[in-house]
């Protein structure tokens, strides 16, 4: 049977999923990206090819997204390059048609997307900077000495979470610290920060908008009942949280590279080749463009980051 | 010593034609064009100016201080309703303290109701300035703007769709460079009439219901491509007609700030700043004809802006329009910039189907 590969690299976590025709999840696996993009892909492949072990999966088209999606393309051959927002946006409507508005808080990023008859119709995504998102939880997990997976449940048992300003990373910071020191409970402050994210996030990213029910939260932050909870409070609908959620942009893009129709072919055997990565700053204007060469074994395949034609490599 | 006078003014678009005709043909100095605008010229902007201010003002520094560098000696800075005010002071404060040696010409120091400042302050860019001169290169000088407007606006609307890439681009590029050398009135509607011609003549294929989206923002970001990160050229690659109605021949030459005030009456009551009025009259405009989407471009801390943003998502939401903001500083990665454009291609072509 005919199987479709979706990847999506974050800036933390690697996700992927192969799906067959009847747009069912057969593999699927999440890991940290550990800053090398092209090390988490062919980790997260030889995963995969394991699961597919004995299912008589051919895979036929794959698809990338995630910031990493232009690299990763390159190196899996795909016939689907997306963004995010649109995978996120497609996965979704693809497991809950009805779907009207989409919260997602990932590692460095968080976005809203407004679903009106299965099209988005309005999205906003975080701007300057990555207050109120999975990497500040889990640094200020750290700093509580608990783990970011049991948060959660911790917040639950709070009956009065602790007011945090919500504004700024730095802020909530300071502020959390000085609470901890006048004696706050352990619970409350966790809960506090879980409302802090999420009045951060209503604030920023949710400005203006109307979150109309059935509302799907998702990325990885969704694992995270505490804040669901938070948003339930905050905004006064159930929230769904998909068991796949974390997963929602690589099914995404794994839907799109199905959809469109581009058979191409892929192999599990890019585990074992050779992908090399070079920059440098061209030279030739004060542009000083850093262009970024892609080599397989050894051979230029590809190259971007030049503003103009003076500084594009041949390509042999 | 060598005496001649070099005078400069910020990069801003393709205006550098106008003001060199100025210049060289009203004011009688010589006029260096500012050169283009790289990541040196922020980089350099950046670092001399204190980091919060709004980032046209670092634009406009690291451009002065290139000009320096190639040999200008005579810098200027316009005035406007909010922060742009304080830009040439400001400016040539920092240029000083840096050891630079140069006139300055600050639009806002000038009393225009009282015709000897205006000629105290003219006489900053050449002592024996002649005014029947400038009167009579203010023709032309206007007509090139209302040209350069035209065209750029033909372009952004019709670029999308040339068959052979570039060919508008270039036939623009040539023109501008032509007008490098006209002194004229005469000359420079024979080349006017010339490339509208060519421009016209360019093949596209355009389907008849396109993309449109219409750019507001204030008045700096939206209409210097290198500040907002060539977005008009990014869309325009993606197949979407343009809209942009921010540029001198509507705020200067045609003055729509009343009109402005009047369109958007019913969203904004006051003057909420710069030209922000400009911005929610320009976006309702938009959302009335049915363009499929408003993306707005702003400098990191424009407060008129800010006011605007507010009031354009009451304009959204009544018009069923998207707007897509952008508010840039220095440095802002162009990956994070190219995937929001995407996914608002992604959305009005969905949408459009």
């Amino acid at each position: 049977m005919k199987g479709y590969l979706g990847i999506d690299i974050g800036s933390i976590s690697t996700k992927g999923v192969v799906i067959d025709e009847n747009n069912e999840i057969v593999a699927s696996e999440y890991l940290w990206t550990e800053g090398d993009p092209m090390g988490a892909v062919k980790r997260l492949l030889k995963v995969l090819e394991n699961q597919l072990n004995g299912k008589n999966i051919k895979i036929v088209s794959v698809g990338t997204t995630g910031s990493a999606r232009k690299l990763i393309g390159v190196m899996t051959n795909a016939s689907v390059v997306k963004n995010e927002i649109t995978a996120h946006a497609v996965g979704t409507t693809t497991l809950h048609p009805d779907v009207n508005t989409i919260f997602e808080i990932g590692g460095q990023d968080s976005k809203i997307i407004i679903i009106e008859n299965g099209y988005v119709v309005d999205y906003a995504m975080n701007t300057l900077c990555a207050a109120g998102t999975g990497s500040f939880l889990s640094s200020q997990a750290h700093r509580l000495g608990v783990s970011v997976e049991e948060f959660g449940e911790i917040a639950l048992k709070s009956k009065h979470p602790t007011n945090i300003a919500a504004r700024c990373t730095v802020f909530a910071e300071s502020d959390l610290v000085h609470k901890a020191q006048i004696g706050h409970s352990k619970e409350d402050i966790i809960a506090g920060l879980c409302k802090a994210v999420v009045t951060n996030y209503l604030n920023n990213i949710g400005k203006g908008k109307k979150f109309n029910p059935p509302i799907v939260f998702q990325g990885g932050v969704s694992k995270n009942v505490g804040v669901k909870k938070a948003f339930e409070d905050a905004v006064g609908h159930e929230v769904i949280v998909d068991k796949n959620g974390h997963l929602m942009g690589a099914f995404g893009v794994a839907v799109l590279a199905k959809n469109s129709g581009i058979e191409k072919e892929f192999s599990f055997d890019v585990i074992d080749t050779e992908f090399k990565t070079t920059g440098f700053d061209c030279p030739k204007c004060a542009n000083h463009c850093e262009i970024v060469c892609v080599f397989k074994d050894n051979k230029l395949i590809d190259s971007w980051g030049n503003k103009c034609d003076n500084g594009a490599v041949k390509i042999n | 010593m060598n005496n001649e006078i070099i005078a400069c003014f910020p990069q801003w678009g393709s205006y550098y034609c106008a003001f060199r005709f100025l210049f060289e043909n009203g004011f009688g100095v010589k006029y260096m064009t500012p050169p283009p605008i790289t990541k040196n010229t922020i980089e350099l902007g950046s670092k001399h100016s204190p980091d919060y201010v709004c980032v046209p003002f670092k634009y406009c520094l690291g451009c002065h201080i290139e000009a320096l560098e190639k040999g200008a000696n005579c810098l200027m800075q316009i005035y406007g309703g909010c922060r742009l005010n304080y830009y040439g002071e400001l400016e040539e404060k920092i240029l000083k303290d840096l050891g630079y040696n140069f006139k300055f010409f600050n639009m806002a120091e000038i009393n225009f109701k009282s015709p000897k400042s205006i000629l105290q302050n003219l006489k900053i860019v050449n002592p024996n300035v002649s005014i029947v001169k400038i009167a009579k290169a203010l023709p032309a000088t206007i007509g090139i703007i209302k040209t350069i407007d035209r065209m750029e606006d033909f372009i952004r609307q019709n670029a999308g769709f040339e068959q052979n890439e570039n060919e508008m681009e270039d036939i623009f590029s040539e023109f501008k460079q032509k007008l490098d050398s006209t002194t004229g009135y005469k000359e420079y509607k024979k080349l006017k009439k010339e490339y509208l011609k060519k421009l016209a003549n360019v093949k596209i294929n355009k389907p008849k219901n396109p993309i449109r989206v219409g750019l507001v923002g204030d008045y700096y970001t939206v209409q210097e491509p290198f500040s907002n990160y060539n977005m008009e050229k990014e869309l325009e690659k993606m197949g979407i007609e343009v809209h942009r109605e921010m540029n001198l021949t509507n705020t200067i030459i045609k003055s729509k700030y009343k009109s402005s005030r009047k369109i958007g009456k019913k969203y904004v009551k006051f003057n909420i700043g710069a030209t922000a009025n400009y911005t929610v009259a320009e976006a309702l405009k938009y959302a009335k004809n049915g363009l499929d989407g408003i993306i707005q471009v702003k400098s990191f801390g424009c407060t008129p802006e800010l006011n605007a943003q507010t009031v354009l998502q009451n304009i959204s939401k009544d018009y069923k329009i998207p707007i897509l903001h952008f508010s840039f500083d220095s440095q802002t990665s162009e990956t994070g910039i190219k995937t929001r454009l995407e996914a608002f291609y992604d959305m009005l072509s969905a949408k459009k189907k």
